[in-house]
């Protein structure tokens, strides 16, 4: 079968490691789902292709040195349908999703750049409600956006409008926070409930309704991440906004790139109830659905506590749990501890979530 | 009531897990019909729960009810050929959408410029037909008794409507005759079924009395949460240890015994009772339903003429035994191997009700000892 898929797209042969990919000869959307399929893409294609030390690291935001200082730059896209949902719209996520992929690299998020990729057709009086919600979103998480990009393409080549923003921030000093820092004995919290964002975003799009609706929580998490890193500094070894693919895909690439194992005690895991029951009515698992407010950190266990009360005391940390720990065992694997008793393997999502049949 | 808490609540799971224990004196094998119900078996780990000695067991043997796996591989390349058509739009359910067709999937023809969509209900299909009267709108009708009524409603209001652009491909499969394939089957191992809840929500269970009066076997209406399936399953043990053959019904919280008339009432004007084939099995006698004569022009096959079909199985593919209950997903020498979620041999691999993905998901490629070593760690998060 790769052989086949090698002689109808001679193409593949120019890539370091093209048999992974070649089983889907097309872009499919699971490519960009935040599981396996996206995963493969930037192994196989991206990082040999643009092979250097700052990339190697695969986290949030690059880590560059520049006449001494130390800088994190990021960026992000964002193609969000509907473009307003309850809780926000693409414009707070467009300047919050760069602001938090920032400050979970242990920087301070500084100034930002936004490119724009508008429909012929796109309402102005829309574009200027996302605009609006840029800016006091820039302004609410204290960054500026200095420079940006427009672009129109032709009626049905767009979906009205698609953001793409970049950030720079500086890197606090005596930080030194990654995905691959976890040890073994780490505990693991996270700043609040999971899934509010993903299923804002499917009740708008299925036409749920509940009594109170699901709001995303779509938030800047620098000011909040500044106060645990005052709090508990080097005890911080990993951070990590759980967004596409949510909290299992997060600990999942945290199990891998630090080479540990991951235990959470499910029934311990924050989420709420409206989100937990339309996730039931769409066979969806809430540790799976993306969230825009929420921070997984991984520090030492003797500063768990500390950490814990200082994200309680903060207004978007006061869910904030402890839901497991890092360990020796079973290692680049995430086990849940059902309510039952019994232990379950939560695997990377090879690309999107499927909602089942019945 | 909150069902998302207090049917799943460990401490009166385990009391129950000890009650089945005490029960037991033999060894038993149950069937548990519906790949809902293996999903939440596999995933709160119930079968860990239920005694594994050697003088008394309770070993669950996992059924064919995943609509997704037993849908048959002509069907599905019949639906990777009309999507890929030029002025259809193609609906279906979700987990249809990585299911392997002899080429490909439906990711495969929405990526090549197909247009495929994910419903969650069949209506919207009709819906989607109304908004675009110059594309024809094709919905996949699969799955059990479960999900026929609302296929049912939507080519009655496409009919009511006079669309001419609406159309089904439909694979509906029904509980009953499976079971009785099954119990009639050489080298059946399974003693008592827990039947589908919610197949019976819409059909009842008056179709089953016949059945357990005629193999002997104890069969009991089972709901989904963990709490419901322990009370089935004690029940089914405590009908095999007294030697009764009965049908009980442990979910009439939902599941009356005449079912909901209505919807029957619609099945039977829309649907009529065929041969079913079954992927991994074979066809089993009157066990699948298609539109009726009065319905015949919604039928998509007919509409599209899909010829030159020549399917193809994976050889090393074994997903008929395991739907079978035959075997256990793992004992597939291509467990894990050269079948996994990433890359599905068979459609019980794919859908998270299939139960090979069941097994695979949830971790149950680890050894024993690997999985305990994850419980002691966890014994030492909570002293820690």
């Amino acid at each position: 079968m790769a052989d086949d898929a090698k002689a109808v797209a001679p193409d593949f042969s120019n890539w370091s490691c093209p048999l992974p990919l070649a089983d889907y000869p097309a872009i499919v959307m699971g490519h960009g789902g935040g599981g396996k399929l996206g995963n493969e893409l930037v192994e196989h294609l991206f990082l040999p292709a643009f092979r250097n030390p700052a990339l190697e690291n695969l986290g949030d935001a690059a880590v560059l040195e520049a006449s001494g200082a130390r800088l994190a730059l990021s960026t992000d896209s964002f193609v969000v349908q509907p473009l307003f949902f309850p809780g926000g719209s693409i414009g707070e996520l467009a300047v919050n999703g760069t602001v938090n992929d920032l400050a979970v690299s242990g920087a301070e998020p500084k100034f930002l750049s936004a490119g724009f990729i508008l429909e012929e057709g796109f309402s102005l009086a829309q574009l200027a409600a996302i605009v609006d919600a840029m800016a006091k979103a820039a302004a609410e998480a204290g960054v500026q956006i200095v420079t940006g990009d427009t672009k129109v393409v032709e009626r049905g080549h767009g979906d009205g409008c698609y953001i793409t923003t970049a950030g720079v921030g500086l890197l606090r000093d005596g930080i030194q926070v990654g995905p691959h820092r976890a040890r073994p004995g780490d505990a693991v919290l996270v700043s609040g409930t999971i899934g509010d964002h993903g299923m804002a975003i499917m009740s708008v799009r299925e036409g749920l309704e509940f009594e109170s609706p699901i709001r995303s929580d779509c938030a800047a998490l620098n000011g909040m991440i500044a106060q645990v890193l005052d709090a508990a500094g080097a005890a911080v070894h990993a951070m990590r906004d759980p967004t596409r693919g949510g909290l299992a895909s997060t600990l999942n690439e945290i199990a891998q790139a630090s080479d540990v194992g991951i235990v959470i005690d499910e029934a311990g895991v924050p989420v709420r109830f409206e989100v937990q029951s339309a996730c039931e009515l769409l066979g969806l698992d809430p540790v799976y659905v993306a969230n825009e407010g929420k921070a997984v950190f991984f520090v030492a266990p003797e500063a768990a506590d500390r950490v814990l009360s200082v994200l309680r005391a903060h207004p978007l940390g006061k869910d904030a749990a402890r839901i497991g720990h890092v360990t020796a065992e079973h290692k680049r694997i995430l086990v849940a501890r059902t309510a039952m008793g019994a232990n379950r393997v939560i695997p990377t999502m090879i690309g999107e979530q499927l909602p089942r049949i019945c | 009531m909150k069902y998302l808490t207090e049917f799943r609540n460990g401490e009166i799971a385990r009391a129950m897990a000890r009650e089945i224990a005490q029960i037991a004196t033999r060894h038993w094998k149950i069937m548990e019909v519906c790949g809902g119900q293996t999903h939440s078996i596999i995933r709160n780990g119930i079968d860990q729960m239920l005694p594994q000695g050697p003088e008394a067991s309770v070993e669950m043997i996992h059924g064919p009810s995943c609509p997704v796996c037993v849908t048959p591989l002509e069907l599905i390349d019949k639906a990777l050929a009309i999507a890929a058509l030029p002025g259809v739009i193609f609906c279906s359910f979700g987990d249809m959408l990585r299911v392997p067709g002899t080429e490909g999937d439906l990711f495969q023809v929405k990526g090549s410029g197909g247009d495929v969509r994910v419903v969650y209900s069949p209506l919207d299909a009709v819906e989607l037909a109304v908004k675009n009267p110059d594309k024809q709108v094709v919905f996949f009708g699969v799955g059990f008794e479960t999900t026929g009524p609302a296929t049912a409603m939507s080519v009655h209001l496409a009919k009511r409507r006079g669309l001419r652009n609406f159309s089904l491909l439909v694979s509906h499969v029904l509980v009953p005759p499976a079971i009785e394939a099954i119990m009639s089957s050489p080298g059946n191992r399974v003693q008592a079924f827990l039947a589908a809840g919610h197949v019976c929500s819409v059909m009842g269970y008056w179709e089953y009395p016949p059945l357990a009066e005629k193999y002997r076997v104890p069969i009991v209406v089972t709901g989904f949460e963990p709490l419901d399936l322990l009370d089935g399953i004690r029940r089914a043990v405590m009908q095999l240890e007294a030697g009764r053959h009965e049908v009980e019904n442990a979910y009439s919280r939902v599941v009356t015994f005449e079912g909901n008339l209505a919807a029957q009432k619609l099945l039977k004007e829309v649907f009529e009772v065929t041969d079913g084939a079954w992927r991994g099995i074979g066809v089993i006698p009157r066990s699948g339903w298609r539109l009726n004569a009065d319905y015949r022009g919604f039928d998509a096959e007919e509409r599209f003429h899909i010829t030159g079909i020549h399917t193809q199985e994976s050889p090393l593919c074994r997903s008929g035994d395991v739907l079978r209950g035959a075997i256990k997903p793992a004992e597939c020498a291509a467990f894990g191997k050269e079948c996994t979620p990433r890359h599905p041999l068979g459609a019980t691999m794919v859908s998270s009700e299939g139960a090979c993905a069941a097994y695979y998901n949830y971790g149950r490629f680890l050894s024993a000892e690997e999985l305990a070593g994850a419980g002691s760690a966890l014994t030492g998060a909570a002293h820690g």
